[in-house]
C-alpha cells in the first residue's frame, strides 16, 4: 500500500444527492408495485404507472447528476490515488454480489433439473408414489410437457397454482443462441482491444474498438429480441410454459437485462471519450469499471450458453 | 476542503449528510425506532398469548404480527442497528477520515426509511400485511398471498439494495482507508467481524433478492418455480431462502461477538485472548454457514444423505463458536474484573448467547429435530441467540461508547438497574418457551390448548417486563445526552484500549484527516 | 446408566417446573398436564428412543455447560478489581487453545453415532402393513386409506371440532379444548402405518407427538412417514407448518384401537362413504347446506356470506352465486387456479356440494330460489 497517499482523502461536503435518488427510487419501485396490482386511489384510478415513470425519470435524473458530479471533482484533481482505489474496490464487491445473484438462477435450474424433476417423475426417495399425484408425468429435460399437462389441464390439480403448457417446441443452440454467443465473446476481445490501445495512449484505436464493440453489444440484444419473438410467436415458449419456460426467460431475461446496462455504460463512455475528451492512458476508471462489468456479462453467458441451451 | 467544515445546521445536516458520524447517527435512531415499532408487534403477540382463547386479535391480524415483528426486527432493528455502529467506529478504530464513499453511504441509509414505508404501508391495504411469516415460504407467500406481497417483495428488494452498498462501504473502508501499520492483524476484533460480516452480505443478500424475485414472477407473471403442475417445486423456495436466511443469523451475531472483543477486555483490564484464534474462528463460522441451510428443513423429506449430510455440517459450527466462548472467558481469566453496565450485558450475552448455541446444537440433530421443528423450542432457541445474542450485545455497545459519542456519562446505578430488569424480563419470557415447545406447542398460532398456558401467562407477564426495561434504556440515553455528566476524559474506561479512545470526548466531526501512525 | 441420569434430569425440570408454576396465578385453575415441560416419549419404540437420543444430548449440553460457566462464575467472583488484583497479561496458549477444539470435536462424533442410527430408523417406510395417505387443505386433513389389494379406497375430511364460541371465550372450554376433531384418524394398534403426505394449497405439517411423527405434506409431491404404536389410545396434534390464517386451528386425532375394533370400523366407514343421490326439497338442502358450508367454507367466506375484503370475496350478493347455476358449480368443483379456492370435486361428495350451494344461492339475501340436487353436480362432472 507503499504507493498510496494517505494525506488528502477527499471527503465530499454534504450532498443532495443521495437523497435524491433514494426518494425517486421510491417512487419508481412503489408506483411499479401500485401498478403491478392495479390499485387504485379513491376515485382516481390507477396512478401506479404514472407514479412510476414519473420515478423513473427522477432516478435517472438523481444518477446523471451523481456520475457528472464525481467526474467533474475528478477533473478537478480532487481525486487522490486512495480514492480512486476505494472505487476499484467498490465496483469489484459489486461485480462479486451481481455473480452471487446469478448463481441463485443456475441453482433454481441444477435443482429442478436434478430433484425436483426427477422427483415428480417418481423416482428417488419419494417412490413411485408421486405418481398418485402426477399418474403418467415423465421426466425428462428440457421439459416439453408439464405434470398438469400429462394429467388434462382441465382435471382438478392438486395445487391450485394456475394453468401450465410446456412448449410446442424447444430452443435450439445452434440458431441464434450460438450466433449471439460469437457476438458476446468478439466484444469481449474486442472491448480488451480498446483497453489495450487507450493504455498504449492511443485514442483513435480506443475510440474505434470501443464503437465496435458497442454494436456487436447492441446486435446481440437485437437478436435476442429476435429469438424472444420467435419462442413467443413460433415455439409457445413463454413464462407459462412450465419451469423450463420459467428457468429459461429468468436466466436469458436477467442476463439480457444486464447486457443492457454494460452496453449503456460502454456507451456513456464512448460518449464522453468522443464528445469531452475524457480518459487518459492512466486515469480511465470509468471505462475500465464499464469494462470489467462487460466481461462479466460475458461470462454469464457462456454458462448460461452451456447450460439452457446445450445441455 | 470539507475536513474544516463544521456539521450543517438544521435538516439538511441530517438529509444531505456524508459524515460517517452523522450517518451513524441516524442508522442507530432509526434502528432504535423500528426496535420499538417492532417490539410493539411482539407485545401485541404476547398479548393475545396471555391466554387460551381469542381475546385481542383475529388470526389473520395475529399471523401479520408474527411476520411483521420478524421483518422488522431482523431487517429494520438489528442490522442497521450493527450498520450504524459500524459507520460510527470503524473509521474511529482504523484511523480513517471517514468512510470510503460517504455519499454512498448516505443512499445506503435513506434507502431504508423509503423500504419500510413500502413495508409498514402494507397494514393499510386491502388483503392487509403479509401473513405467511418472515421466511416466507411459497406457496403461502405467492398463490395464497393478500396483494400487498408485490411492496413487500419491493421493500426486500430496496433493504437488500441498502445493505449491499453499505457491506460495499464497509469493505472498501477496511481494505484502503487503514491507517500506516494499522495491518489486517492488528485491527480491532469488532473491525475483523465486520469485515466477515460484510462479506457475508455481499455474497448473501443477492440470494434473497433472487428468491423474492421469482415470487414476483409466480404472482405476477405466470411461472411456475414453485409450483410442482408446472414442474417446479415450493421446497426449491426454502432452499433459496435458507441460503440466504442461514447466513443471515450469523450477520446478525458476527458484529455483537465483535462488540463483546471489545468490551470483555477493557473491563478485564488484559488483552484479548488468542487474537489470531479469534479471526480464525469467524471465518470459519462465515465459510460454515454457507454449507448448512437445510437444517431448517429437515421435516422437508430431503433425501437421507442430505439430512445426515446437513448435521454434521452444522453440529461443526459449535467448534468455532466454542473457540469464542472459552477465549471471552480466558480473557476474563486472571483480569482485574469490574462491571459497569457494558461489562454486565457483555457478561450476560456471554451466558445467554451460549444457551442459546446448545439448544441451537440440539435442534442441529436431525432425528430430534424432528420433535422440535416449528415448536416454541425454536422460537426459544432463536431469542436467545438473537435478543440475548445481539440486542444484548447492541445494549452494552451503546453503554460502552455513548460517553465518546455525547461526551457525557449515563448514570451508572440507573443502567445497572435497567440491566437487571432486561436479564430478568429476558428470561422469564423466553425460558419457559423451552418447555412449552417441548411438550408440543407449536409456534406461529394465535391460540393454544389448555396445558400451555401458565408457561404462556409467565411469558407474557417477563416479556411485558422487558418490553418495560426498553423503555427505561430510552429514557437513560435521552437523559444521557441531555443533562448527562460531562465526560472529558479521552479514555473514558480504565482498560480501554485502541484508537477510538485516544480522540477527544465527544469524538470531534471529523476526525484522523490525516491518519495516525499504529506502531 | 443414563436411565438414572434421565430420571435425575426429570425430577430437576419437574421442581424448576413446580416453582416456576407455583408462582403462577393460574396454578390451581387448569385441567390436563400442565405440569408437562420435556418430550413425551409418546407410545413407539421410535419415539422412546428418539426421547432417549433427546436426553443424552440434553445432558451432554448441561454437562458442558456447567464446567464452562462453572469456570465462568469462578472468574467473575476470584477475579474481580475489588479482591485487590492487578490483572495478568497473557494473551495466548497454543496448548490450551488446541485442547478447547478437540474436546469439543470429540463430544460432536459422540453425538453423531447415535444421532446417525435413529436417523436412519426414522426413514425406513418398508415393510408397512397399511398405507394412508393424508392431504392437507386449508385448515383441514383428508385421510385415504390405500386398499393395498387393488380394491376401492375411501376417504374422509377430518375438521377440528372445537366450537366457535369456545375460542371467542362465550363458553367455558372444554377439555381437549382445540385439539379435538369430528372425525379422527383409526389405525389399529401394533402395526406398522405408513403415511403419504401431500397437500392441496399450501405446505401444512402433519405432528402426532405421541406417534413420533412429524413430516411436511407439500402440494404436488408425495413425503413418507411412518408409525408402530404399541398403546391403545387417543393422541392429538397440529398442523406445524404456518398455513394460512387458521393454521392454529387444524388439529390431528389419531384414535389407535385394537386390531378388531379396526375391522368394524373399517366396514361401517366403507359403507357410509357411498353417496346418497336421492333427490331432496330446498328446506331439507338448505338445512343440511348451512352446517356444511359452516364447516367447509366459512373459514374464507365468513359464515354471514361476507368474506374478508381483498383475500377472500363475498359469496353475499356475488354475481355467481346470483348468476348461472353451472357457472356457481363449475367454480366449486374446479376451484380456480391460482387462488385459495381450491377444486372441492375432490374433496366434498356430489351430495354435500349440492346442499352448500344451494344454500349460498338462498342465504344472506341470496334469493335465487334454486335447489341444486347431487345429480346435477354428477351430470356436471361428465
Ligand atoms: C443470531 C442468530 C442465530 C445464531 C447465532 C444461531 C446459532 C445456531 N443455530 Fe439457530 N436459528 C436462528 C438464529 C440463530 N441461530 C433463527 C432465527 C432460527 C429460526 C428461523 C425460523 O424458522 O424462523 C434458527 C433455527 C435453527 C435451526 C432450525 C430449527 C428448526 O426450525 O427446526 C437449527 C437447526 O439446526 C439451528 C441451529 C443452530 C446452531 C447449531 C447454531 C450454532 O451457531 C450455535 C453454536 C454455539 C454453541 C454450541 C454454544 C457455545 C459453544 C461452546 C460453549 C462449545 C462447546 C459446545 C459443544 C461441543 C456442544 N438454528
Ligand atoms: C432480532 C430479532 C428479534 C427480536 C429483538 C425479538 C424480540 C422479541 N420477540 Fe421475537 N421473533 C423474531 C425476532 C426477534 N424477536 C423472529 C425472526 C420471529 C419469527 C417470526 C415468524 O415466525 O415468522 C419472532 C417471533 C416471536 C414470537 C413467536 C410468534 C409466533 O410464533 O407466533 C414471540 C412470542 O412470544 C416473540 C416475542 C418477542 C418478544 C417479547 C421480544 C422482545 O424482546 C421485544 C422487546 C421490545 C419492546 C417491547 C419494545 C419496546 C417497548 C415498547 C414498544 C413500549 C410498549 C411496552 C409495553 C407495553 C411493555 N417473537
Ligand atoms: C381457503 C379459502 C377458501 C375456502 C375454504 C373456500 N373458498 Fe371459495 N373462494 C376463495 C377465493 C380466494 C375465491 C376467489 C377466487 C377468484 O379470485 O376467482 C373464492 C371464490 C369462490 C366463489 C366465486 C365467488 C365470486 O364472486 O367470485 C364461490 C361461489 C366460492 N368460492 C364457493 C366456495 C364454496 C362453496 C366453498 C366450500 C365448499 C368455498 N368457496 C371454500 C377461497 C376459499
Ligand atoms: Cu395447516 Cu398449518
Ligand atoms: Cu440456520
Amino acid at each position: 500500500m507503499a504507493s498510496i497517499d494517505h494525506e488528502s482523502y477527499y471527503v465530499p461536503d454534504s450532498s443532495s444527492l443521495a437523497v435524491f435518488t433514494a426518494v425517486s427510487s421510491g417512487l419508481l419501485i412503489g408506483g411499479f408495485a401500485a401498478g403491478l396490482n392495479g390499485m387504485t386511489f379513491g376515485e382516481g384510478g390507477s396512478v401506479g404507472w404514472t407514479v412510476s415513470v414519473v420515478g423513473l425519470v427522477l432516478f435517472l435524473a438523481a444518477l446523471f447528476t451523481w456520475f457528472r458530479t464525481t467526474i467533474v471533482e475528478n477533473r478537478a484533481g480532487m481525486a487522490s490515488a486512495q480514492l480512486k482505489h476505494s472505487y476499484v474496490l467498490g465496483i469489484q464487491w459489486f461485480i462479486f454480489s451481481e455473480v452471487c445473484f446469478f448463481v441463485v438462477f443456475f441453482g433454481t435450474l441444477f435443482y429442478v433439473r436434478n430433484l425436483a424433476g426427477p422427483w415428480l417423475g417418481g423416482e428417488g426417495t419419494k417412490l413411485g408414489d408421486t405418481q398418485a399425484l402426477w399418474g403418467g408425468f415423465q421426466y425428462a429435460w428440457p421439459m416439453q410437457f408439464t405434470p398438469q399437462e400429462i394429467i388434462g389441464v382441465n382435471n382438478q390439480v392438486p395445487a391450485n397454482n394456475g394453468i401450465f403448457v410446456g412448449a410446442k417446441e424447444l430452443m435450439h443452440w445452434n440458431g441464434i443462441p450460438l450466433i449471439n454467443t460469437i457476438l458476446l465473446l468478439t466484444s469481449s476481445v474486442t472491448v480488451h482491444f480498446a483497453h489495450s490501445a487507450l493504455k498504449a495512449g492511443k485514442k483513435a484505436g480506443f475510440n474505434l474498438w470501443l464503437a465496435i464493440t458497442l454494436i456487436l453489444g447492441f446486435a446481440f440484444v437485437g437478436f435476442q429480441a429476435l429469438e424472444y419473438h420467435e419462442a413467443y410467436a413460433e415455439l409457445g415458449l413463454t413464462l407459462e410454459s412450465g419451469i423450463y419456460g420459467s428457468t429459461f426467460f429468468i436466466l436469458t431475461g436477467f442476463h439480457g437485462f444486464h447486457v443492457c446496462m454494460g452496453a449503456t455504460m460502454l456507451t456513456v463512455q464512448w460518449l464522453r471519450s468522443m464528445m469531452k475528451g475524457d480518459f487518459t492512458a492512466d486515469d480511465h476508471f470509468g471505462f475500465e469499471a464499464s469494462s470489467w462489468y462487460w466481461h462479466f456479462v460475458d461470462v454469464v453467458w457462456v454458462g448460461l450458453f452451456l447450460f439452457v441451451y446445450i445441455f | 476542503m470539507s475536513e474544516h467544515h463544521g456539521p450543517a445546521k438544521g435538516i439538511k445536516r441530517w438529509l444531505f449528510a456524508t459524515n460517517h458520524k452523522d450517518i451513524g447517527t441516524m442508522y442507530l435512531w432509526f434502528s432504535f425506532a423500528m426496535f420499538f415499532v417492532g417490539g410493539f408487534f411482539a407485545m401485541v403477540i404476547r398479548a393475545e398469548l396471555f391466554q387460551p382463547g381469542l381475546q385481542l386479535v383475529d388470526p389473520q391480524f395475529f399471523n401479520q404480527m408474527t411476520t411483521m415483528h420478524g421483518l422488522v426486527m431482523v431487517f429494520g432493528a438489528i442490522m442497521p442497528a450493527f450498520v450504524g455502529l459500524a459507520n460510527w467506529m470503524i473509521p474511529m478504530m482504523i484511523g480513517a477520515p471517514d468512510m470510503a464513499l460517504p455519499r454512498m453511504n448516505n443512499l445506503s441509509f435513506w434507502l431504508l426509511p423509503v423500504a419500510v414505508t413500502l413495508l409498514i404501508s402494507t397494514f393499510f391495504m386491502e388483503g392487509g400485511a403479509p401473513a405467511f411469516g418472515w421466511t416466507f415460504y411459497a406457496p403461502l407467500s405467492t398463490t395464497y398471498a393478500p396483494p400487498s406481497t408485490t411492496f413487500f417483495i419491493f421493500a426486500v428488494h430496496i433493504l437488500g439494495a441498502s445493505s449491499i452498498m453499505g457491506s460495499i462501504n464497509i469493505l472498501a473502508t477496511i481494505i484502503n482507508l487503514r491507517a500506516p501499520g494499522m495491518t489486517y492483524m492488528k485491527m480491532p476484533m469488532f473491525v475483523w467481524t465486520w469485515a466477515i460480516t460484510a462479506f457475508l452480505l455481499i455474497a448473501a443478500m443477492p440470494v434473497l433478492a433472487g428468491a423474492v424475485t421469482m415470487m414476483l414472477m409466480d404472482i405476477h407473471f405466470g411461472t411456475s418455480f414453485f409450483s410442482a403442475a408446472g414442474g417446479g417445486d415450493p421446497v426449491l423456495f426454502q432452499h433459496v431462502f435458507w441460503f440466504f436466511g442461514h447466513p443471515e443469523v450469523y450477520i446478525i451475531i458476527l458484529p455483537a461477538f465483535g462488540v463483546i472483543s471489545e468490551i470483555i477486555p477493557t473491563f478485564s483490564r488484559k488483552p484479548l485472548f488468542g487474537y489470531s484464534s479469534m479471526v480464525y474462528a469467524t471465518a470459519s463460522i462465515a465459510f460454515l454457514s454457507f454449507i448448512v441451510w437445510a437444517h431448517h428443513m429437515y421435516t422437508t423429506g430431503m433425501p437421507l444423505a442430505g439430512e445426515l449430510y446437513f448435521m454434521y455440517a452444522t453440529m461443526l459450527i459449535a467448534i468455532p463458536t466454542g473457540v469464542k466462548v472459552f477465549n471471552w472467558i480466558a480473557t476474563m481469566f486472571g483480569g482485574a474484573l469490574t462491571f459497569e453496565a457494558p461489562m454486565l450485558f457483555s457478561v450476560a450475552t456471554v451466558f445467554l448467547f451460549s444457551l442459546g448455541g446448545f439448544t441451537g446444537l440440539m435442534l442441529a440433530i436431525a432425528p430430534i429435530d424432528f420433535a422440535y421443528q416449528e415448536s416454541y423450542f425454536v422460537v426459544a432457541h432463536f431469542h436467545y441467540t438473537m435478543v440475548a445474542g445481539a440486542i444484548f450485545s447492541m445494549t452494552a455497545a451503546v453503554y460502552y461508547w455513548l460517553p465518546k459519542w455525547t461526551g457525557r456519562m449515563y448514570n451508572e446505578t440507573l443502567a445497572k438497574t435497567q440491566f437487571w430488569i432486561a436479564f430478568v424480563g429476558f428470561n422469564l419470557t423466553f425460558f419457559p418457551q423451552h418447555f412449552v415447545g417441548l411438550a408440543g406447542m407449536p409456534r406461529r398460532t394465535p391460540d393454544y390448548a389448555l396445558q400451555f398456558a401458565d408457561f404462556n401467562m409467565m411469558s407474557s407477564i417477563g416479556s411485558f417486563i422487558y418490553g418495560f426495561a426498553q423503555l427505561f434504556l430510552l429514557y437513560i440515553i435521552i437523559q444521557t445526552i441531555r443533562s448527562g455528566k460531562e465526560n472529558a476524559d479521552e479514555k473514558t474506561w480504565e482498560g480501554a484500549n485502541g484508537l477510538e479512545w485516544t480522540l477527544a470526548s465527544p469524538a470531534p466531526f471529523h476526525t484522523f484527516s490525516t491518519p495516525p501512525t499504529v506502531k | 446408566m443414563y436411565l438414572r441420569i434421565n430420571w435425575l434430569m426429570k425430577q430437576t425440570f419437574r421442581l424448576a417446573g413446580f416453582l416456576l408454576v407455583y408462582l403462577s396465578p393460574s396454578a390451581w385453575a387448569k385441567p390436563g398436564d400442565r405440569w408437562e415441560m420435556n418430550l413425551s416419549p409418546g407410545v413407539t419404540e421410535l419415539g422412546q428412543e428418539v426421547y432417549d437420543l433427546h436426553m443424552i444430548i440434553l445432558w451432554i449440553c448441561v454437562a458442558i455447560a456447567v464446567v464452562v460457566f462453572g469456570i465462568m462464575g469462578y472468574v467473575l467472583v476470584a477475579h474481580r478489581k475489588s479482591s485487590g488484583r492487578t490483572p495478568a497479561t497473557f494473551d495466548e496458549s497454543t496448548k490450551v487453545e488446541i485442547a478447547w477444539t478437540i474436546v469439543p470435536t470429540l463430544i460432536l462424533i459422540a453425538m453423531v453415532v447415535p444421532a446417525t442410527q435413529t436417523m436412519i430408523k426414522i426413514y425406513d417406510t418398508s415393510e408397512a402393513d397399511l398405507d394412508i395417505m393424508i392431504t392437507g387443505y386449508q385448515w383441514k386433513w383428508k385421510y385415504e386409506y390405500i386398499d393395498k389389494e387393488g380394491g376401492e379406497n375411501f376417504s374422509y375430511m377430518s375438521i377440528m371440532s372445537t366450537p366457535q364460541a369456545q375460542i371467542d371465550n362465550l363458553e367455558p372450554k372444554g377439555e381437549n379444548y382445540l385439539l379435538e376433531v369430528d372425525e379422527p384418524l383409526v389405525i389399529p394398534v401394533n402395526k406398522k402405518a405408513r403415511f403419504l403426505l401431500t397437500a392441496a394449497d399450501v405446505i401444512h405439517a402433519w405432528w402426532v407427538p405421541a406417534l413420533s411423527v412429524k413430516k411436511d405434506a407439500i402440494p404436488g409431491f408425495v413425503n413418507e412417514a411412518w408409525t408402530l404404536p404399541t398403546e391403545i389410545g387417543t393422541y392429538r396434534g397440529q398442523c406445524a407448518e404456518l398455513c394460512g390464517k387458521d393454521h392454529g386451528f387444524m388439529p390431528i386425532v389419531v384414535n389407535v384401537v385394537s386390531e378388531e375394533d379396526y375391522a368394524v370400523w373399517l366396514a361401517s366407514k366403507k359403507n357410509a362413504s357411498k353417496v346418497d343421490l336421492s333427490v331432496k326439497s330446498k328446506d331439507e338442502l338448505m338445512a343440511s347446506g348451512q352446517s356444511l358450508y359452516e364447516k367447509n367454507c366459512a373459514a374464507c367466506h365468513m359464515a354471514n356470506g361476507a368474506g374478508i375484503p381483498g383475500v377472500f370475496p363475498a359469496l353475499k350478493d356475488s354475481p355467481i352465486a346470483l348468476g348461472d347455476v353451472n357457472e356457481h358449480i363449475n367454480i366449486v368443483v374446479n376451484g380456480t387456479p391460482g387462488t385459495a379456492m381450491a377444486a372441492y370435486g375432490a374433496q366434498l361428495k356430489p351430495d354435500v356440494l349440492a346442499a352448500i350451494i344451494t344454500y349460498e344461492r338462498n342465504a344472506w339475501g341470496n334469493a335465487t330460489g334454486d335447489s341444486v340436487q347431487a345429480s346435477d353436480i354428477t351430470n356436471f362432472n361428465q
